[in-house]
């Protein structure tokens, strides 16, 4: 299909809407009606058509949009992206991976072609129509991880494996749930995630860890992690919380439904051959609480989820101040019935809402 | 007391040691305030270290306190300084001839183990092969998120950036790239309504 | 699906002899497409299929990690063993079809390194010939330090010195040549890194005096692939899929549970990565414990086994796989 591209805003008059279809494939992230972290990794290896894993980096209505908001960020603070110095083949690895993925994925929006060491890249939604010589920085505007990731959704961590670990040694990251690049570059996989709390004590890092170091070339691996957003902005940083902070305190009862948005972070993972890093694309998809709910399983579903969230899960996602209110919004939408197993809409066999 | 025992913590939050003398050919020492009891302690531990060894040393508060115990120690090389910030090119100097086998001992506060651990590890040595220990004051060196500048010395939760004002809470989390705690805004949510500052660890 | 790892149909497009005890194995893709690119380092599972037997050693890479269009190996014969090196030695020509995994590195280059202090002993040599294709391309220090049994037996002497004349030190026992480690070891550039892929004595030789000399852990890195041993045959059950097996003598307990149709997790299959780890849920017995990863408490404990490399002397054995 071709993809309309919305012309849309992610601050200030946050213009900001769903198609049908976007709600339609929205990854809802809860397979049951209830929340607690898991090493809930998968296969990486395509999904259902039409879907958010069907592609290896999936492009929606919403890329334009992003990509302008992405360079918005960056215009007002380049420690947005930063790479270390032994990353740059990391950097030419990603490179390579979104322009043969995209070209291959996409071929009506994305062209990549290649003799040798020249490669000629078209990406039609954006208008850019580049040569360059791959391996050689000075052939490009920027270091390659920015130049792809100024054309690619979602944000990107780009680990370093040594010792056992993996070391958050550059990334892109304007679409972030409340974490600094700038401040965590150079950190360890146990250190950049010190601040979430319980997971530590239940072994989930050990484990994840384990499972990421041996992510292998040609075997990417996913998952879905979420959180909560008051009003459709993309880009909640901690060096501008002290700007966005206050939005929080914006919710009534009468906005909810429009204000209010789940965030589901898309979370992949790819071996990158060159260099034997590890690319860690995080894509953010956001929903309003009104157009959720129009599918009758996730109505009830997030209604409990939110409701039987651990205090300290709620506190460190953010939302437990508005969380009465939240799950007094919801409590409309669930009418008490079992919901169908996994994450789909299931909106052919799963009842409406009974009034 | 120098010795402080720093309540547990997570992941981020740097963990420090206790000096013990490793084999190296050369050893480079630096301290600053009542870190130099930590040099004094590790030569005891081993005699022949400080004849290879060079101690960069910063007085701060205390003085002229143990300035004659350290020269006493016979290092090959003793420099004693008005403060790290005014050392930090004789470092750079000093690791740039270093080689592989270099053995680093940081003692004293935190703000100054962690810019020593910068300089040692962008010279290429793990920053997990460096020792350290802490002693003195447990102020903390904290970086502000939003303007990102640094305000040393913190010794109270919540303080203000010495930068752009803003009312910062104190972190655990903590960058060794940066060599400081993270400060965040306390009032986003809440504009105005900043609580009382208390006593870190009180 | 197991291994974590894709496999590739491949052809043998070539069969060299370097030497009278080391051949090389060049591989192109059979469906005619390009080979994934690598780092330097990587190494590559060959599937072997001898008559009954199935078996997989793992072989390092040796080829320019960039270059898409072949897979180069080098296998030493090695006539005592199990029978993997003489098969590729006796079987493999020109046009089989083989399959092979995708790469996987387990001893890659620091890229922050100031310098790559590179230490090989005999067949050891192969990983270093991909990394020093990579460094050269991006304009990575090195310096190569070989020990080899003599001239004839020293496989790519010959180009490694004539394309690096100032980087690569050769040393032959034969001729009572020795690398002198302590001097060398000595006034390296802080942020040097040392790699040593090699017999267990020389690994064991570098790691200690590097130690020694105050060189951190995280700077030494080593390979290190157990072949596994041959050994009496012994029996054992696998619970989660109720199948008593029996490991051959020139059979890897890994192999037979392989060849009784049970997937079981691997990537080295020499000992060193733990992907294979598997809990064991009863003994009457002793243990063979030949690999490197599993800790000496571990060991003792009864409760843990590698088997790719490790094996068991004893009445019964029932694993969790």
């Amino acid at each position: 299909m071709t993809i309309q591209f919305n012309d849309e805003t992610f601050r200030d008059d946050y213009t900001f809407r769903n198609s049908q279809w976007a709600i339609d494939r929205f990854p809802f992230p809860f397979h049951e009606d209830s929340y607690m972290y898991s090493v809930n990794m998968e296969q990486h290896q395509g999904g259902p058509a039409g879907s958010v894993f069907e592609k290896r980096f999936d492009v929606d209505e919403h890329y334009v949009s992003e990509m302008k908001d992405r360079a918005l960020v960056l215009a007002e603070d380049p420690l947005r992206c930063q790479c270390l110095p032994h990353m740059t083949l990391a950097g030419w690895d990603l490179l390579e991976l979104i322009m043969v993925s995209k070209s291959e994925d996409y071929p009506d929006l994305f062209e990549l072609h290649r003799e040798g060491n020249n490669w000629h890249w078209i990406n039609k939604p954006l208008g850019i129509d580049h040569k360059f010589v791959f391996l050689d920085e000075t052939t490009l505007p920027y270091g390659p991880m920015e130049y792809i990731t100024r054309q690619s959704q979602g944000d990107f961590a780009v680990l370093d494996q040594r010792d056992d670990n993996l070391w958050m040694d550059a990334g892109m990251v304007t679409t972030q749930a409340d974490w600094s690049l700038d401040f965590d570059i150079g950190m360890n996989f146990f250190e950049w995630h010190a601040p979430v709390p319980k997971a530590n004590e239940m072994g989930i890092f050990v484990r994840a860890l384990k499972f990421l170091l041996n992510i292998q070339q040609g075997t990417p691996a996913r998952r879905l992690n979420w959180t909560m957003t008051v009003n459709p902005l993309l880009d909640t940083s901690p060096e501008n919380y002290h700007k966005w902070g206050v939005q929080k305190t914006t919710l009534t009862p009468e906005n909810i439904g429009t204000k209010q948005h789940l965030r589901v972070e898309l979370q992949t993972f790819f071996r990158l051959p060159r260099s034997n890093a590890l690319v860690f694309p995080i894509r953010c998809y956001l929903i309003s609480l009104q157009d959720l709910v129009t599918v009758p399983k996730w109505g009830r579903r997030l209604h409990r989820v939110i409701r039987d969230l651990p205090v300290e899960l709620a506190t460190y996602k953010g939302f437990i101040d508005n969380r009465p209110m939240i799950v007094d919004y919801l409590s409309q939408f669930d009418d008490g019935l079992p919901t169908s197993d996994g994450i789909w809409p299931d909106k052919n066999t799963e009842p409406p809402l009974q009034t | 007391m120098s010795k402080f025992e720093f309540p547990e913590s997570i992941n981020s939050r740097p963990v420090w040691g206790t000096l013990e003398p490793r084999p190296g050919k050369s050893h480079l020492m630096i301290a600053d305030a009542e870190g130099a009891e930590a040099l004094l302690e590790l030569a005891k531990a081993d005699d022949r270290l400080m004849s290879k060894s060079t101690i960069l040393y910063f007085p701060k508060g205390t003085g002229e306190t143990y300035l004659e115990d350290l020269e006493n120690l016979g290092a090959a090389q003793l420099y004693v300084g008005p403060s790290y910030s005014a050392a930090v090119a004789r470092l750079r100097r000093i690791l740039q001839d270093a080689h592989m086998g270099l053995q680093i001992y940081l003692s004293g506060t935190e703000s100054l183990m962690g810019q020593a651990m910068r300089e040692a590890a962008d010279a290429g040595i793990p920053h997990s092969a460096i020792q350290t220990e802490h002693r003195g004051s447990v102020a903390r060196r904290m970086q502000c998120v939003h303007c990102k500048g640094i305000t040393d010395d913190v010794m109270t939760d919540p303080f203000v950036c010495s930068h752009c004002g803003l009312n910062l809470f104190v972190r655990d989390h903590y960058s060794r790239r940066i060599a400081a705690y993270q400060g965040v805004c306390v009032d986003a949510e809440n504009p105005g309504n900043v609580p009382e500052p208390v006593e870190l660890y009180s | 699906m197991s291994a974590g790892t894709n496999k590739i149909a491949v052809t043998v497009s070539e069969v060299v002899e370097v030497n009278e005890l080391v051949k090389r194995f060049r591989f192109v893709r059979s469906d005619g497409g390009l080979l994934p690119t690598f780092s330097g380092g990587a190494h590559t599972v060959v599937e072997m299929h001898d008559g009954e037997i199935q078996r997989l050693n793992p072989y390092s890479l040796m080829s320019d990690p960039m270059d898409q269009t072949a897979y180069t190996i080098s296998v030493r014969r090695d006539d005592v063993g199990r029978g993997g090196s003489l098969f590729m030695h006796t079987q493999v020509k020109p046009g089989d079809q083989m399959v092979i995994s995708y790469p996987v590195n387990l001893f890659s280059l620091d890229l922050r390194a100031r310098k790559h202090l590179m230490i090989a002993g005999g067949i050891g040599i192969t990983p270093f010939l991909a990394q020093i294709k990579q460094l050269t391309a991006t304009n990575g220090r090195f310096e190569l330090h070989y020990a080899c049994r003599s001239p004839a037996l020293g496989s790519y002497v010959d180009e490694l010195c004539d394309h690096h004349p100032n980087n690569v030190h050769i040393y032959y026992d034969e001729q009572k040549q020795s690398i002198d480690l302590e001097h060398l070891l000595d006034g390296q550039p802080l942020g040097t890194h040392i790699y040593v892929c090699g017999p267990k004595g020389m690994i064991d030789w570098v790691r200690g005096k590097a130690e020694a000399l105050g060189w951190p852990r995280e700077a030494v890195h080593y390979e290190e692939f157990l072949a596994p041993q041959s050994g009496k045959p012994f029996e054992v059950k696998l619970a989660v899929s109720n199948k008593v097996i029996r490991v051959g003598e020139h059979q890897s307990l890994l192999e037979a549970i392989e060849a009784a149709g049970v997937d079981a997790p691997y990537l080295c299959r020499g000992g060193a990565c733990g992907q294979c780890e598997t809990d064991v849920i009863g003994y009457d017995g002793k243990f063979l414990h030949y690999d490197h990863w599993l800790e000496d408490d571990q060991k003792a404990s009864g409760k843990k086994i590698m088997p790719c490399v490790s094996r068991f002397e004893g009445k019964t054995l029932v694993l969790d796989r």
